[in-house]
């Protein structure tokens, strides 16, 4: 079986673009991730595309064809909806390809559009990511969803709305100098407990923000790198996805995510490495809390410990094992399509050594991201290793 | 709009309330054909209990537009002994809702959008 190597990646900025079109903004990120990877257009056998929300903010289906053709592909495209993580799904997918000897070259990644919508507008889309009949109709929001997981884990585990203020004010601290995320400003700790409630106990800046953006990655065979002279020194190692019953209500555990804890183990087993070897990652830390459930179900934590981690000092920039480098989606941004494809872009760029925060992982070999879907009904796990 | 299963089953919930129950005793909510825990398609109708007690909720202020009027209202997870249902409690009680507590569950209608969900009253 073949390795996979990440021949060249590519971002828009994340922030408010309300004016762009999901084709304009998907079309700027594919073609820096084509420049990066110099790889000719008609090598690209695929275009793996990863969409949430378009039929609703754009009123577009269809899009793999259109985002194909916007990013000047001539090959055949997929469109994947896996609500935040569909463009981890649509790279995993690719990986899958690659090694299975199908394709050489897969253009992977995904866009969200979602500031041209009004608060309500997202918030409305957001929610169909739950259970239609069982969650929304009861009143059930996005911030609402992890609100009660948040709400649960600290009743079994205790831990404070402060811890979790820890968390947002690191991720802040993280995307200070990329370029890419929607907020370069630090935050405090009271700023955050001061901050207007959302859902309880998540206030304001335990939440990521709406974001429009896109995201893409050239991945290639082993082969193709080496007979085509691609200078391509991380490679995706291990790739694993895992699931879990929609609803909460029906869930084992409020607290837990097992579906993490599932794609994780496969990914490790995968790649040959074990939580411990895991020297930096990207979690999808769509809320706070989020990215304490994350740190448990992937092996970092025991159930209870992973909220102080941020407190504490390890999960920081100068920490044991840096989490969410590139600002996280707290502060980097969260266009829900394109996020799964950012992560493996600036785990990419972190480990290549050509991110702004680089320099704190530059002695790391391997990396992992993080990318889960809904309550985390679903996940996708990515090691990823850089020659070195 | 009718949802078959679903709507029969918030109809009883103000009588005679039931959830799904396989042979192993996993509960689930209609409408399914098979167990989601085991994916047994012997799937019985059993009696809901009358109350149920609250594992987590939260206190929504920014609400789906659907919801605006209901603000600020708590979405609840409650057990009802082997199964558990996702309900709204509505503004007049947030204050008064902790984990633990006792609720009853009926069915109502969003007067927003018209659909009908699943609304719990403290006891």
């Amino acid at each position: 079986m073949t390795g996979v190597r990440v021949a060249g990646v590519g971002l828009t900025h994340f922030g408010s673009h309300p004016d762009r079109t999901g084709r304009d903004l998907f079309a700027e990120a594919a073609l820096a991730a084509r420049e990066d990877a110099g790889v000719p257009r008609d090598h690209i056998e695929h275009l793996n595309y990863g969409n949430f929300m378009g039929a609703l903010s754009e009123r577009q289906g269809h899009q793999g064809p259109l985002m194909a053709e916007a990013a000047g592909l001539g090959c055949p495209a997929t469109r994947y909806e896996q609500a935040c993580a569909s463009a981890g799904v649509a790279a995993r997918e690719a990986v899958k390809s690659i090694r299975s000897g199908e394709n050489d070259v897969v253009l992977a990644g995904g866009m969200e559009r979602m500031t041209n919508m009004d608060t309500d507008g997202a918030t409305e889309a957001l929610a169909i990511a739950a259970d239609e009949l069982h969650e929304v109709r009861s009143g059930v929001t996005f911030p609402g969803a992890y609100a009660l997981m948040a709400k649960a884990y600290f009743e079994a585990f205790g831990g404070s709305r402060e811890d979790l203020a820890h968390i947002a004010v690191k991720n802040h601290r993280h995307a200070l100098d990329n370029e890419y995320a929607q907020f370069q400003k630090e935050i405090s700790v009271e700023q955050a407990l001061d901050a207007p409630p959302v859902a309880s106990p998540l206030h304001l800046y335990d939440a990521c923000p709406i974001t429009d953006g896109a995201s893409a990655l050239v991945l290639v065979s082993d082969e193709y790198a080496e007979e085509h002279d691609v200078d391509a020194p991380v490679s995706i190692t291990g790739s694993g996805q895992g699931a879990d019953k929609m609803a909460l209500q029906d869930r084992e555990h409020l607290a837990r995510t097992p579906a993490a804890t599932e794609a994780a183990e496969e990914a490790y087993d995968d790649a040959g490495v074990s939580p411990d070897d895991v020297e930096v990652a990207e979690v999808h830390d769509c809320f706070t809390i989020a990215e304490v459930m994350a740190l448990e179900s992937l092996g970092f934590y025991d159930f209870g410990e992973g909220i102080g981690a941020a407190r504490r000092g390890e999960t920081t920039i100068d920490g044991d094992r840096p989490i969410n480098l590139s600002g996280g989606l707290k502060a980097k941004g969260h266009p829900v399509g394109a996020t799964g494809g950012s992560q493996l872009v600036e785990m990419t760029r972190l480990l290549r050594g050509d991110h702004p925060n680089s320099d704190a992982v530059s002695d790391a070999e391997v990396g992992l991201t993080h990318n889960a879907g809904g309550t985390v009904a679903s996940a996708v796990v990515h090691i990823l290793e850089v020659d070195r | 709009m009718t949802d078959a299963g679903y709507d029969e089953w918030l109809d009883a919930l103000d009588g005679d309330g039931y959830y799904l129950a396989c042979e192993e005793g996993h509960g689930s909510l209609p409408p399914r054909r098979v167990c989601p825990h085991c994916g047994s398609p012997d799937l019985s109708k059993e009696s809901l209990p009358e109350s149920g007690t609250v594992e987590t909720f939260t206190v929504v202020h920014v609400p789906a537009p659907s919801f605006a009027g209901e603000a600020p209202y708590a979405t609840v997870i409650a057990d009802f002994d082997g199964v558990r249902l996702t309900g709204i409690l509505g503004s007049d009680a947030v204050d008064d809702v902790e984990i633990g507590s006792t609720v009853e569950a009926g069915a109502a209608t969003n007067e927003t959008t018209d659909s009908r969900m699943v609304r719990f009253s403290l006891r």
